[in-house]
């Protein structure tokens, strides 16, 4: 049974509906996605390699690349820490309340970005919960990049948590009873067992809350402060310059932010791969 | 393969070529002789042991026989030092076991399912028993290297050292799990289910190898099985376990020749059960008198078990069991038959020469040449 | 070996901790930093919505949220959710039949490609539909001529929200209709059922609960898109803006309490959504396909 636009099936099949169910999906993806980012593409080239290098490399682009990118960077690496903990703590013990604090994880997966935003720079900003307590001493997370920081481990903890907990349940209690009968310590069966063994998952992790912290724009613009070479973040910088109409210097941030993007993925894939052939399909 | 690998090393570090069994002369090579007094062990309200005692020799090479349920397993973990009992005691050598936490028991664990560290070669899965130990006690990298080596050598995995488990067999893995358990220089070995992961013909070679390994190194070594054609070949003692007791204990002939009890005759090789009368001396099938003589066992209701193979055509003397042929079948070079025995017709099976020409319906007479009696007790629990 | 360590596992005894956990101070102290940190960074949030919103008192979050303009915000959250949703539902489940169910070259690809928008930042999600129908956009000039308004208008706003919602219920779909495979379709095929009448009748039975699931997550999403939306609405009042610029204008305003009255409302609807996921989840994690990965 042949399929749609040319495409033929692999395998003949008895099951009907391959031609109508490709050719709507395809033509879907085209106009929603494919069409959209070609003008994207297109724009981007348009601009031309040199012309693409100076708005990339202008200062202010430059700056808010870093901000995000780095802020990013650290918001993930405490997400790993943290969500490393969370999900051992979930999995491995018993509490009451266990249940409860689960369902709270996904939280940030479904509370709208906007929500986050104005919430959390309600509580650290110096007359809230948190940041009142911390004004005192000088210290100011609301409107620096400190406040980015907080928003972006806000949205990142999920992917830590959520990659890393099927792992840590699927752990075979027998390695563990292993490494104690070879004599090991219970922090040395945790650190030169185990958690090696999950580094794939939490890699994964990690890289999934980088790139989208990379990404967010609602949870971050309030409480970023977005001062332009301090707390700007690309995304505002690309709608800022959609406001102001520049349409190629928007295409060209957001051109280099999805070719980092890219990569990005491409990376989780390969980390999936590695670790696929590393610990072997049992 | 003669060569007589040596990896025991005293702590001191000097190499001394053995031969042979593992020297006994003191430390830890010396192979160590575990008691078992009176292990209860409760998991809420189930009892999985029941007061469980036995000796394990210097040396031996123990299996723990029985079906899921038996108990085997919890016994093995509780040597381990993985589970503790309700109550009963566990001595290693003259000291109490059980106030010994895994680590410090220095026992070697090899589990079904190999659990080797995915993330670790060979080498490192085989040294890492040695790596962990505290500053002091841990020989140096190269000690380390050159131990691990040896042990590659005595299982036969020498070229492998760089690899990851994912990419052994599963025959090659256990024999990684071996030396990994071996490198610590155990006082008592102890396997649960070691082959069960593994296909027929690999489990057939790796049970002769576990032999030979055993009898070179000498350590004293239990092992959880529920194939009971596995623990006759392998064991020096057979304890045969049934819902968390010992049903006996035994070399692998007593045991098969001189079962003590309905359980341990039908779960070790095939049987074949009737149910008679002992009457004075006599035992009656269905009011009719067998002849075979039963001397010394009570009047009453008791079972009668032979195995098929045992069995022989009697067509002439009048008190063999009298039977109708029920079904013939191939089995193997011989021919099982199935019978409906005696007035009431018990269904039991026997094994007969394949030159034997016999159809369904057609009557038979056969004896057991070797059988046991099991007379009824109370009430079957 | 497995019965027997679970029944371990329920019986700890005091005198010696299973060998496969840490003593007890460790595990306090682990359980009290993961408590802690899950509250302050997620819990603390969740109140500070509702504490804020009800600042001016249950008068003032009625009125906050019954403000034509509000109204007008929550008439289009719905009106865009109403249009995406199904239209993700019926893409999904057309994506997820031909993947699922028959092999061809691309397939990976294909299954790449739907996983796009989780790695493109919503702002470019916005900025891209800027580029097509914006007023200097490529087809701009043309649609102006023709007195259509994409951007800055609801077309726009529902275009943006499709490209980030479109792979919620796809991603749920697929795997596990991969899982189940082709068995029961080829069943059902040799007993004379039609295409239609299979894919009604045994398929989506089959995953009615995964598509419950997908649905779920993509209405959230939906209601709740705020950085690809602000790019393309033009945030008109009262005529593009959707619930989350709603709260956005008002916050800008200093208008606090009634931006967290409205901002209450998309949290009682995570809330919501949190809780049918949670239940789905734990009654038929099986028929889900389970592992939530976003």
């Amino acid at each position: 049974m042949a399929g749609a636009r040319g495409l033929a099936l692999k395998r003949p099949s008895a099951i009907p509906g391959f031609g109508l169910a490709l050719g709507f999906t395809l033509t879907y993806l085209s106009l929603i996605v494919l069409i959209p980012l070609a003008a994207l593409a297109i724009k981007a080239a348009s601009l031309g390699a040199s012309g693409f290098w100076e708005i990339v490399t202008a200062p202010r682009t430059l700056a808010a690349l870093r901000v995000s990118f780095v802020i990013s960077f650290i918001a993930a690496a405490i997400n790993v820490v943290f969500g490393v903990i969370v999900a051992w703590v979930l999995v491995r013990y018993r509490f009451p309340g266990r249940r409860l604090l689960d369902a709270v994880v996904d939280l940030p997966f479904a509370l709208p970005t906007a929500v986050a935003g104005i919430a959390l720079t309600a509580i650290y900003a110096r007359n809230g919960w948190i940041g009142g307590l911390l004004d005192p001493f000088g210290i100011k997370i609301a409107y620096t990049p400190w406040g980015i920081g907080v928003a972006l481990v806000f949205i990142g903890l999920p992917f830590v948590v959520r990659t890393v907990q099927p792992v840590l349940e699927d752990f075979e209690r027998e390695i563990e009873e292993a490494a104690a009968s070879l004599g090991a310590s219970r922090r040395q069966t945790v650190f030169m067992v185990m958690l090696p063994a999950l580094l794939p998952a939490i890699l994964t992790g990690f890289v999934l809350a980088f790139a989208r912290a990379v990404g967010e724009y609602g949870s971050v613009i309030f409480i970023a402060g977005n001062i332009p070479f301090v707390s700007e973040i690309a995304p505002l910088l690309i709608v800022i310059k959609l406001e102001e109409f520049s349409y190629a210097q928007a295409t060209a941030i957001a051109a280099a932010m999805l070719g980092i993007a890219f990569i990005v993925v491409l990376l989780v894939n390969l980390i999936q791969a590695w670790q696929r052939k590393r610990s072997g399909h049992e | 393969m003669d060569a007589r690998v040596d990896y025991s090393m005293k702590d001191a570090g000097t190499l001394e070529p053995v031969r042979g069994r593992v020297r006994a002369e003191g430390g830890w090579e010396n192979p160590m002789h575990v008691t078992v007094e009176n292990v209860v062990r409760t998991f809420g309200l189930t009892p999985a042991l029941h007061g469980v005692s036995l000796d394990i020799y210097p040396g031996e090479l123990v299996a723990l026989l029985g079906p899921s349920g038996s108990g085997k397993t919890t016994l093995l973990r509780i040597l381990a030092g993985l589970d503790i009992p309700t109550s009963g005691r566990v001595l290693f050598d003259q000291d109490d076991a059980l106030k010994l936490t895994v680590q410090e028991r220095h026992v070697g664990l090899v589990f079904q399912n190999y659990a080797l560290f995915r993330h670790m070669t060979v080498a490192q899965n085989i040294g890492f028993g040695l790596r962990v130990r505290p500053r002091s006690r841990r020989p140096s990298r190269k000690e380390i290297a050159r131990r691990v080596g040896a042990l590659l050598e005595l299982v036969q995995l020498s070229r492998l050292e760089k690899r990851y488990p994912s990419q052994l067999s599963g025959g090659q893995r256990q024999r990684v799990a071996f030396a990994r358990a071996l490198a610590i220089e155990p006082r008592l070995l102890l396997l649960d289910e070691p082959f069960g992961a593994l296909d027929a013909q690999v489990r057939r070679d790796l049970r002769r190898w576990l032999r030979e390994i055993h009898d070179k190194t000498g350590h004293t070594t239990v092992f959880v099985t529920h194939d009971q054609e596995e623990a006759l070949e392998l064991a020096d003692r057979v304890v045969v376990l049934s819902h968390g007791r010992i049903e006996q204990i035994g070399t692998p002939d007593e045991i098969y020749d001189a079962p003590n009890s309905p359980f341990v005759f039908s779960f070790i090789g095939e049987s074949s059960e009737l149910p008679v009368r002992v009457e004075r001396g006599n035992i009656v099938l269905d009011e009719v008198p067998l002849p075979l003589a039963a001397k010394g066992y009570p009047d009453g209701p008791a079972r009668l078990f032979f195995r098929p193979q045992d069995v022989e055509l009697d067509s002439g003397a009048p008190g063999a069991i009298p039977g109708t042929i029920a079904a013939i079948r191939r089995h193997g070079g011989a021919r099982r038959i199935d019978v409906e025995a005696g007035l009431d017709g018990h269904r039991i099976e026997i094994e007969l020469p394949s030159q034997f020409e016999g159809s369904v319906g057609q009557g038979i007479a056969v004896l057991p040449r070797r059988w046991r009696l099991y007379p009824d007790a109370a009430p079957e629990a | 070996m497995s019965e027997v360590s679970l029944a371990a596992d329920v019986v700890i005894e005091d005198r010696a901790r299973s060998v496969t956990t840490e003593r007890r101070r460790v595990r306090f102290s682990l359980i009290l930093v993961a408590v802690a940190f899950l509250v302050l960074f997620l819990l603390l949030p969740l109140f500070a919505v509702f504490s804020e919103a009800l600042r001016a008192g249950f008068e003032g979050y009625w009125q906050a949220i019954s403000t034509p303009d509000a109204v007008a915000a929550i008439k289009l959250t719905l009106l865009v959710a109403a249009i995406a949703v199904p239209a993700n539902l019926i893409f999904g489940l057309a994506a997820s039949w031909a993947i699922a169910k028959f092999e061809f070259p691309g397939k990976s690809f294909l299954n790449t490609l739907i996983d796009l928008p989780f790695s493109v930042s919503p702002v470019i999600s916005g900025l891209v539909y800027v580029l097509l129908f914006g007023l200097q956009g490529y087809f701009g000039p043309y649609l102006q001529s023709q007195g259509i308004q994409i951007i800055f208008a609801v077309p726009g706003i529902v275009l943006a929200t499709i490209f980030v919602t479109f792979p919620f219920v796809a991603r749920e779909l697929i795997p596990l209709m991969q899982e189940q495979g082709t068995q029961d379709e080829e069943a059902a095929l040799s007993l004379g059922a039609s295409g239609f009448k299979t894919f009604l009748l045994v398929t989506l039975p089959n995953v009615k609960w995964a598509l419950l699931y997908g649905v779920i997550l993509c209405n959230a999403r939906a209601m709740g898109e705020f950085g690809a939306v602000s790019v393309v609405s033009g945030h008109i009042r009262g005529k593009t803006n959707t619930m989350p610029l709603h709260v956005e204008i008002l916050y800008n305003e200093y208008n606090f309490a009634a931006a967290f009255a409205v901002a209450s409302l998309l949290a009682l609807l995570a809330l919501v959504t949190l809780v049918v996921k949670i239940g789905l989840e734990w009654r038929y994690a099986d028929q889900i396909a389970g592992s939530a990965r976003h």
